[in-house]
């Protein structure tokens, strides 16, 4: 297991490398950030100045090398925009929006659990078929119009739900839900074939011949092990969710690391960009590295494999 | 194809078909001239609303501007963009995959490594950085989309292509001195070819999505230009005042979306059940 893990490590490490490079190369390819910081008839003297003081006359590796070096120790520069450092800015934002993922992650596998197991149960039945529609119709539907949707029904016409702001439990359950509401589909089926294949496994078999009640076969030893999928994948869906966090926390003023990054995007707001999109991306290689720790506790077969 | 014409979804059909002759006749069949300022009627509820009419069936926008219109104008980004990004992510795609999974050793873990460097970053927030860097607007939509997905079809491709080239007639044709351009192309892409024609159907739905996203965050298709996530983005301005404006092109981008993976769900199960996984 330790090799295992060294090695998994080491992967994420130069995935984490790999994506600072490719943000980096990209946020540079072209836009001025001094062109946005100055009035256009600004004296060029001034313009150097400034691209002097921030480093961005020096050529782009050695550009590259020292912002890699300032972000080992933390400092990824002051926002071009708010003149803080822009670590500071994305570490206040990123409580909020593990928040909201998480909330969005509990929606999801409230919703999808009960509707996996029953679907199993009745297979083919009634809850299996509008299972079926609804995830079809859930693939077909932008996360951003759910939101909206939302918003227009519970916030406006019912009046029930708060559709901005941040701070109490109500605030939380439009955008989660609007951020939930995508993956339902993929878990409803993750814990439906689970939950179809344990079904028919020998111990269940056994307590239905020694007359178990269905209801305890069912939701208490069919389904601790029908959950162990979704549960290991649980990662993927928590990253799944950081992804769609930049759209949700748009539509919903949500003051996390996605509406920042999206409003620094639109002001070439470079460090705070990055700063975001690279701390993003830690959070999205950590939550894919628990998955495959978490798959290689529970199967050994797979750490010996990889 | 072979088969019988039994299970075809024809209402999925359907509708792409009307996507594809709005995107295509444009102008010529709009009721009404998408761009066309007309303040007396805006506002105007759905005809069967109280208030509403029938020359403007799905109401106006708050400059009274016919939804209906504006609809139809818009298949058409979503048709040019899934057009080019399928067309490119899948081109890319299935020749990396190719050659990784033919050649095997170096080519083939600096391809694996790069796929998963890029799949470090969320897709959307590539998007964000991508759609800063270069001018927002159809062509950066196409680049961003093709830059997200050309990994997908490599990554199967490439898995396709490791099972075939343990077969005898591929072996055969090497020892029989084939020269590689010639093993690829006739013995190697005829036999993918219907996973590709899959996934690129799978993709449809996929990438119609990520282009309304794009655009209703500001950073894709720009306005005078008519897209469907733009006129959303427009509707959530006074979605208190019109609410048919903020679910109409909706239901435009759900029944496009839905009926392009239905289509592609019984193509794959049609043509390449194996791929069921995904």
């Amino acid at each position: 297991m330790g090799r295992f893990l060294l090695r998994r490590l080491g992967q994420g490490a130069v995935s984490i490398l790999g994506a600072s490079l490719i943000i980096f190369v990209i946020s540079r390819l072209s836009g001025d950030p001094v062109a946005l910081l100055v009035p256009a008839d600004a004296p060029q003297s001034l313009i150097a100045e400034i691209r002097g003081r921030f480093g961005l006359d020096l050529p782009l590796w050695q550009q590259y090398l020292i912002f890699l070096g300032r972000a080992l120790s933390g400092d990824f520069g002051n926002s071009y925009r708010w003149q803080m450092p822009a670590l500071t800015l994305i570490l206040d934002r990123l409580p909020a929006t593990v928040e909201l993922a998480l909330c969005g992650l509990v929606f999801s596998v409230m919703i999808a659990l009960p509707t996996g197991v029953l679907s199993a149960v009745h297979r083919g039945g009634w809850i299996d078929r509008i299972g079926r529609v609804f995830a079809m119709l859930g693939q077909a539907m932008p996360a951003f119009w759910v939101g909206l949707l939302l918003i227009l029904v519970f916030a406006i016409r019912l009046n029930w739900l708060p559709a901005f702001g941040h701070g109490s439990a109500v605030h939380v359950i439009l955008p989660a839900i609007a951020l939930g509401w995508y993956p339902v589909a993929a878990q409803t089926r993750v814990v439906r074939s689970a939950m179809l294949d344990v079904l028919d496994s020998d111990h269940i078999r056994l307590a239905r011949a020694l007359g178990t009640p269905e209801r305890l076969i069912v939701w208490k030893y069919a389904l601790r092990n029908a959950a162990i999928p979704l549960l290991t994948m649980l990662g993927v869906y928590f990253a799944a969710m950081l992804g769609g966090a930049f759209v949700v926390e748009t539509i919903f003023a949500w003051p996390g690391v996605g509406r920042t990054v999206v409003e620094a995007v639109f002001s070439r707001d470079f460090p705070v960009v990055q700063a975001g999109v690279l701390f993003t991306s830690i959070l999205f290689v950590l939550s894919n590295l628990l998955v495959d720790l978490s798959y290689g506790l529970v199967d050994p077969r797979i750490r010996d494999a990889r | 194809m072979r088969a019988s014409l039994k299970g075809v979804p024809w209402l999925a059909l359907l509708v792409l078909a009307a996507v594809l002759v709005c995107a295509a006749l444009g102008e010529a069949i709009l009721p009404h001239d998408p761009g066309d300022l007309d303040l007396g009627s805006a506002f105007l509820p759905p005809s069967w609303l109280e208030g509403g009419s029938l020359a403007m069936p799905l109401g106006a926008d708050n400059l009274g501007r016919d939804i209906l219109s504006r609809i139809m104008a818009g298949s058409r980004v979503s048709v040019i963009v899934a057009f080019y990004a399928i067309l490119f992510s899948g081109g890319i795609g299935a020749l990396a995959g190719m050659v990784a999974g033919y050649f095997g050793g170096r080519v083939d873990a600096a391809l694996m490594r790069l796929i998963e460097i890029q799949q470090s970053i969320p897709s959307i927030a590539l998007a964000l950085i991508l759609a800063a860097a270069l001018e927002p607007g159809l062509s950066t939509v196409v680049i961003v989309i093709v830059l997200t997905y050309w990994a997908w079809y490599a990554r199967i491709i490439r898995g396709e292509i490791m099972a075939l080239k343990g077969r005898d007639y591929i072996a055969f044709a090497r020892v029989a001195g084939v020269g590689t351009p010639t093993i690829f192309l006739r013995h190697l892409l005829p036999n993918i070819f219907n996973t590709l024609i899959v996934l690129a159907t799978l993709q449809v739905g996929q990438v119609i999505l990520f282009e309304a996203s794009l655009s209703f965050l500001g950073l894709g298709i720009q306005q005078p230009d008519i897209s469907w996530g733009l006129m959303l983005s427009d509707a959530r301005q006074y979605i208190t005042n019109a609410w048919w404006a903020i679910t109409m092109p909706g239901i435009a981008i759900m029944l496009t979306c839905l009926s392009a993976n239905v289509f592609g769900d019984w193509l794959r199960d049609r043509l390449d059940p194996h791929l069921r996984q995904l």
